[in-house]
């Protein structure tokens, strides 16, 4: 028997596995988007750490979770992927290497886009010089089926700021969305103090919260923390991604944040990707949370 | 005869008292210097007193840092080839985490420190 997709979802739900994520709603508008769709959200692969405690498989979680996203029933519209795609490197040589090698291995994901944002283990160091070379530009806008994407980069700046060219270029886009826009920001750090003890935070993203705040319809997606975390700034959301490569400690409950070990009973265990449906017309998101399959 | 004795007795007494706010006022905040390389606080350990003004004067060895206690909501950047001073007063007990919270490189998740306030 065939299962459509918001049958999967429910099904989700009733096991535990989903969210049903934030958006009030908003005035009907009859410029609505055309359909429900649904985008996957990928976040923290590492490419090039190692450290066999925390994950054997290294170089083999990335490729697994590629084949895991071309392993979906259904085809998703696009693929978002939130930043620290490689891991540091102080060597601008091996940091290109690694962006290199990393585009390589997602060009096998079989989803036509991908819109890729930088973390600060990508762009940090150099100010997003390399990252720019392989992926374009750190911060942009596009729209969906009547929903308007902005990536903001609160990492290419090593201080954790946005900064107030951006935040200028941020007002002026949502300038121009109308006050029932439904509006999705991607991001690799928090927008709001999760940690800041734990690094945890943006300093400038009450800033940009400020001026999402008189929107109705906005959630936003990050990753960064390497778990799932679902937070309501008023009526804004913000859920971020587990990882591709070692998960971390639910914030604060320990001295230190280090990562979780590796548990070679479960696994891959703590790790994997995300489904985020957008329904009616985008005003609501569930959110089906995948594991990253073993051999 | 007595009276002027008291008088002076009473003087004496004070002085060590007029003596000590002197000094204190002459010192200022206590200084505690903290030096950062990547990825380590040196001193990562530091002991407190609440309500005792101090100020900070943080230098580092190679690169750009940032020194931030978010308990008490103080941060400064730590630029190289100068002393940067960070003050405050600590208005609580308790034992509080300092980090850099400027990106720095591989090690940067695991460069901060702790502060003991009591």
């Amino acid at each position: 028997m065939k299962i459509d997709r918001r049958q999967f979802l429910q099904l989700g739900a009733l096991g535990g596995g989903a969210v049903l994520a934030s958006g009030l709603a908003g005035c009907a508008d009859m410029a609505a988007p055309e359909r429900d769709f649904y985008f996957v959200q990928l976040s923290d692969s590492h490419w090039g750490f190692e450290g066999p405690a925390v994950n054997p498989d290294a170089r083999g979680t990335l490729p697994k979770a590629v084949a895991a996203v071309n392993a979906l029933a259904e085809r998703p519209d696009f693929i978002v992927f939130t930043g620290d795609l490689t891991h540091t490197t102080d060597n601008p040589v091996e940091r290109r290497k690694r962006l290199g090698e990393f585009r390589e291995i997602v060009s096998a994901l079989e989803v036509r886009t991908v819109h890729f944002m930088p973390g600060e283990h990508d762009a940090s160091l150099d100010h997003g010089k390399a990252w720019m070379e392989f992926f374009g530009p750190t911060h942009y806008t596009f729209d969906h089926e009547g929903v308007h994407f902005i990536a903001l980069d609160n990492v290419s700046d090593p201080a954790a700021r946005i900064g107030d060219e951006q935040l200028a270029w941020l007002a002026a886009d949502l300038a121009k969305q109308p006050k029932d826009a439904r509006i999705v920001v991607l991001t690799h750090r928090p927008l709001f103090d999760l940690a800041p003890q734990w690094d945890w935070a943006t300093r400038d993203g009450a800033s940009a919260m400020a001026l999402l705040m008189p929107f109705p319809n906005v959630t936003v997606f990050y990753g960064h923390i390497h778990q799932e975390n679902h937070h309501m700034t008023g009526h804004i959301a913000h859920h971020s991604a587990k990882s591709l490569i070692f998960p971390l400690p639910a914030p604060l409950s320990q001295p230190k944040r280090t990562p979780v070990p590796w548990d070679a009973a479960h696994p891959y265990r703590g790790l994997g990707f995300r489904e985020v449906e957008a329904e009616d017309r985008g005003e609501k998101f569930a959110i089906q949370e995948l594991p990253v399959k073993g051999a | 005869m007595d009276g002027q004795r008291r008088t002076f007795l009473a003087a004496a007494g004070l002085f060590p008292l007029v003596l000590g706010a002197a000094a204190l006022a002459r010192s200022g905040p206590r200084v505690i210097k903290v030096s950062a390389r990547r990825f380590v606080f040196t001193p990562n350990e530091i002991a407190l007193k609440k309500g005792e003004p101090v100020t900070f004067e943080l230098t580092t060895e190679d690169v750009f840092m940032g020194f931030n206690v978010p308990d008490f909501g103080v941060r400064a950047d730590i630029v190289p080839g100068r002393t940067n001073r960070l003050s405050f007063t600590p208005d609580k007990a308790g034992t509080f985490t300092f980090l850099c919270d400027v990106f720095c490189g591989e090690g940067h998740e695991s460069m901060n420190g702790t502060l003991v306030v009591t």
